[in-house]
């Protein structure tokens, strides 16, 4: 279909993208002036260590999708596709910390591969802050140790800010090196990110030939 | 019974067996392109901060001054003069919407349709109650691009003999950046089917029909059964194209026939099997290159 990846980080998590925008049959939610993004997140039932009973439309599938809804809408350029629908499905396969990262990670690959316009790559991290050092993506001990946490979407060539997300109490003046962890391991991945789109793009375009 | 059964192995780069590097400038969202002001932006691209920056993972085309991005897979973009094969997915009251591949449904005018019989009169409200009996939905067509709306949607007509309702074949589903533009996209085959390219990437396999029926305009279809050799020399063909998508090689009938041709020692089902792909492709793209040069 659209556009399909596969991420392999702590979390693994394939999206797709089936296809571009297409008007379905919510005709009454369509905007007129640019496509709508729909994000939906579920988890494998055998993703973490405890069997899940519910993978989908509990609070947290429901809120992660409102995220990924909201980096999306950041990077993509909507203006382009209007009366359409872009539908974004993210499942994740094994979580050990850093669920939003690695989606946000899988999907922009996938949105790429499905031919959709962005802005920039979208890369995220997470990061924390543990007996006063910046720690940067966080494993699942380390999540459930119960610091302060910290999930960054960054558009790597501008350096604007797609989403930043913290639900703890941080003392500001650790702001910012929580914060600069958090960016130079969203560099890191979108170095990765970036060799591999361009492996593949040399790749297809030297087999359809010039 | 046995099964054969793979193992997952890393797949070993395509572009290293045909060898050659390519000289195009290739570009990730968030690229800039060029810091030149003087060009125009096309497709593909955005303006941002004094600089073009590229929105999709392609390759750089520019014609004088227009600058844009061809990005690898797309949606059918409708141009006049297409022709394409489409799904009907609704029937609405003075027209059917059309399913091709592309970003938004593409529309059949009850005006653009043929009557059955040729007769070209004034479509009455009796046509329009009689919609449901020419084409319902999950019907197949192939029809002509007539014109393009402004948001991108596209108006299809069957305004000719050879277009209309499709009848019994395999329909296969490629994207539409590997379908060359030619004259003329139906093609009778020698090894006994024929072929539809649609420019949307819909291409439909078909057997050759017996004679030519001038009056029916495509209506009526032809539900006799289909001989097996018929449905071997189909499903050989339907292996072909799917092998020649894998591997990117661009879809004509003569890459097709080329693909038939060299695939005939092996078994219609051994033909998806990595490594005989593999030895097809290179053979037919041979064959092409000795074609051309």
């Amino acid at each position: 279909a659209g556009g399909r990846c596969s991420g392999s980080w702590r979390a693994m998590s394939p999206a797709y993208v089936p296809f571009l925008p297409q008007i379905r049959g919510s005709r009454a939610r369509a905007l007129p002036d640019r496509a709508l993004v729909n994000c939906q997140y579920s988890s494998a039932t055998f993703s973490t260590g405890e069997r899940k009973r519910r993978p989908h439309g509990d609070r947290k599938s429901c809120e992660m999708g409102l995220q990924l809804r909201q980096t999306f809408e950041a990077a993509i350029l909507t203006q382009l596709h209007p009366r359409s629908q872009i539908d974004i499905y993210v499942q994740v396969l094994q979580a050990d910390g850093g669920t939003y990262a690695a989606c946000v990670n899988a999907a922009t690959l996938a949105v790429l591969d499905a031919g959709v316009p962005m802005r920039d790559f979208v890369c995220a991290c997470s990061a924390g802050f543990v007996d006063s050092t910046a720690l940067a993506d966080l494993s699942h001990v380390e999540e459930a140790a119960g610091g302060p946490q910290l999930a960054l979407a960054l558009l790597p060539a501008s350096g604007q800010i797609a989403l930043l997300e913290m639900d703890a109490r941080l003392h500001e003046d650790h702001l910012e090196s929580v914060l600069e962890a958090a960016a130079r391991a969203a560099r890191d991945v979108h170095t990765l990110l970036d060799r591999v789109v361009r492996q593949h793009v040399r790749e297809a375009s030297v087999l359809l030939g010039d | 019974m046995a099964m054969e059964m793979r193992l997952p192995v890393a797949r070993k780069p395509l572009s290293e067996s045909v060898g050659r590097d390519t000289k195009k400038h290739l570009v990730v969202p968030g690229d800039t392109i060029t810091t030149d002001t003087g060009f125009m932006r096309g497709h593909g691209t955005y303006m941002g901060e004094e600089k073009l920056i590229a929105s999709v993972a392609g390759s750089v085309e520019r014609v004088n001054k227009l600058i844009c991005v061809k990005a690898l897979k797309t949606r059918y973009n409708g141009e006049v003069g297409d022709i394409v094969v489409g799904r009907i997915t609704e029937v609405q009251q003075k027209r059917w919407k059309v399913e091709t591949n592309s970003r938004l449904d593409s529309v059949l005018l009850l005006s653009s349709m043929n009557l059955p019989g040729g007769e070209l009169r004034r479509r009455s409200a009796e046509d329009e109650l009689a919609m449901r009996g020419f084409l319902q939905e999950v019907d197949l067509i192939s029809a002509e691009v007539q014109a393009v709306f402004s948001d991108g949607a596209v108006s299809l007509h069957t305004r000719s003999l050879k277009y209309g309702k499709l009848g019994q074949g395999v329909l296969v589903q490629v994207s539409p950046s590997l379908v060359k533009r030619q004259k003329t996209h139906f093609h009778d085959l020698p090894c006994g089917a024929s072929v539809i390219l649609g420019n949307n990437g819909f291409i439909w396999i078909y057997p050759t029909p017996e004679h030519k029926e001038e009056d029916a305009g495509g209506f009526t279809a032809n539900l006799e059964p289909v001989s097996l050799a018929d449905r071997e020399v189909i499903s050989r063909l339907r292996n072909c194209i799917v092998l020649l998508v894998t591997q990117r090689v661009m879809l004509y009938d003569t890459s097709i026939l080329y693909c038939y041709e060299a695939s005939l020692p092996h078994q219609i089902k051994d033909l998806l099997k990595p490594e005989i792909m593999e030895e097809v492709v290179m053979e037919t793209r041979q064959r092409l290159l000795e074609q051309e040069g």
